[in-house]
């Protein structure tokens, strides 16, 4: 976090930019998401306002913040209130610890007749050496929040789709948390960091104490995980409750499921935590499967990018955040493309029936998963040990 | 250890000011019609709610949660296993493969079991 007063300041500004960050991408990701389904469907979707509809996303913030604040008289006040909060508060904490670029490093500057620094500056909100674990952990909080909305608003319907929503997202929290197994045992570390700084350069690889190398392609994860990657990828498209897994607030059977009585801005932040745990699986996707912030195709690109911006601008913090922004880019288009997938499977695959959904979880994901682990685990001895 | 988890409570604190400050700010902003008891009712079609209370949900629902807590133990079991065994893969690999085999074999067998007996049907 820092020594000093001013590191101090300049994270806690840069944690709550990126928190910031993340919810102002929710109303851009509603809109992408309306005109993406119209695209799809062979409509317009909205247009009307502003260029490409896109001032939609202000009055739509405005529709949300002047509408009524409504609890029913069954609801328990206080968790009905709560409730929208506890399921922000997961995605948020969970987008915090993925790595977005490299460090900004920052050279010593005066300021109030003092000087100060240097500082290296993490364009992560929190920095782990455990950093899966402590994800895997925040983001299953993510039920809790649903749950309590259901159970506080006093209707069947909430209870119901509530209920529904917390064994879908048990149920898919074991094949999400072994379908990473097997790239945390190709990797050795349980540090997002570490993990893209391995996925570098050129395919490279030992196999019974040869050294291979295919130069065309770029040392990413899913090259060693397809099964993985895919797998991973299903089960977060249930943790974040989106079609065609979106059973608890399936609208044809619940109303709306666990956020029936909800409405306003109560209604936007559960939107908020179901996209934030969209970006949260697109960016543990990017970050174990697609090599994170890396670009493809040019190895060395940190000193590469990093000579390049010293050559124009001097060695600095202007050349230091100028690389930073090239793999700030790189990672925004591995994210984009990741969650233009999710807007694409939801117009395109229909919905599951429940108990279809359990098998899925149950008898596919998770003995597939379980395979996956055996070979990877059997593969790994069978090239590093003998 | 601290200094890891400092910047996690500032943001965990960012995040409920941002909530319940909009929560109350939206309040301030929204229309405040009078409640009448009809008003306040449940969402229901046209009839009289059902009480949660009394709603009956199957009891599945429960077998399923105590299945997920035996299987995301293995999970658990597994994750500093994966660690150990990647960095001890060439004095005692076959061992550490062996053991935890066992160890995920039983479970395995558990979830067949579990399997054939019905308890992942879902009727």
């Amino acid at each position: 976090m820092g020594a000093d007063k001013v590191e101090i300041a300049i994270n806690t500004v840069k944690i709550a930019i990126i928190f910031l960050m993340m919810i102002q991408m929710v109303p851009l990701l509603v809109w992408l998401e309306r005109r993406g389904s119209a695209f799809i469907q062979n409509r317009f979707g909205p247009n009307r306002v502003g260029p490409l509809g896109l001032m939609q996303l202000l009055a739509d913030a405005v529709k949300f913040i002047t509408k009524e604040q409504f609890v029913p008289a069954n609801a328990v006040k206080f968790l009905f209130l709560a409730a929208p909060v506890i399921a922000l508060v997961p995605a948020a904490l969970a987008f915090a610890a993925i790595p977005l670029a490299t460090p900004i490093h920052i050279d010593p500057f005066h300021l109030l007749g003092q000087s100060w620094g240097p500082y290296t500056i993490e364009m992560q909100s929190v920095r782990m050496n455990v950093g899966i674990i402590y994800i895997l952990g925040v983001s299953s909080l993510g039920a809790y929040g649903l749950l309590i909305a259901g159970w506080a608003s006093g209707n069947k319907y909430s209870l119901l789709g509530a209920i529904r929503a917390s064994a879908q997202m048990i149920s898919y929290e074991l094949a999400l948390g072994l379908a990473i197994v097997g790239i945390l045992m190709i990797y050795g570390t349980f540090d997002l960091n570490k993990m893209i700084e391995m996925q570098q350069g050129p395919f490279s690889f030992q196999f019974m104490g040869q050294a291979y190398e295919i130069s065309w392609l770029p040392n990413w994860g899913i090259f060693f995980q397809p099964l993985g990657a895919l797998l991973f990828f299903i089960a977060t498209f249930a943790e974040s409750n989106r079609l065609p897994f979106d059973l608890p607030e399936s609208e044809g059977e619940l109303v709306a499921g666990f956020h029936t009585e909800y409405g306003g801005f109560k209604m936007l932040m559960f939107f908020m935590g179901e996209y934030g745990h969209m970006m949260v699986g697109a960016g543990l996707v990017t970050t174990f499967y697609l090599g994170g912030f890396q670009s493809p195709f040019v190895w060395q690109t940190y000193d590469y990018m990093l000579n390049l911006a010293i050559a124009h601008h001097g060695p600095g913090t202007v050349a230091s955040a100028l690389t930073t922004g090239y793999f700030l880019i790189w990672f925004s288009i591995k994210v984009g493309l990741l969650l233009w997938v999710f807007i694409w499977v939801r117009w395109t695959l229909p919905r599951f029936r429940y108990d279809t959904l359990m098998d899925l979880g149950w008898k596919t994901l998770l003995p597939w998963t379980l395979g996956n682990v055996a070979l990877t685990a059997i593969v790994l001895y069978w090239a590093r040990a003998m | 250890m601290l200094d890891q988890l400092l910047p996690i409570l500032i943001l965990l604190l960012i995040v409920i000011v941002f909530g319940a400050g909009m929560l109350y700010l939206t309040s301030l902003a929204g229309p405040k019609a009078k409640q009448t008891p009809e008003r306040l009712m449940p969402y229901e079609c046209g009839i009289p709610g059902q009480d949660p209370q009394t709603t009956k949900f199957p009891v599945k629902f429960y077998l399923t949660a105590i299945s997920f807590i035996l299987f995301d133990i293995e999970v658990i079991f597994l994750y500093p296993w994966t660690l150990i065994y990647i960095e001890n893969i060439k004095q005692m690999g076959g061992y550490l493969l062996i053991s935890m085999g066992l160890f995920m074999g039983i479970l395995v067998f558990g979830l067949f079991y579990e399997w054939a007996a019905g308890g992942l049907e879902w009727d």
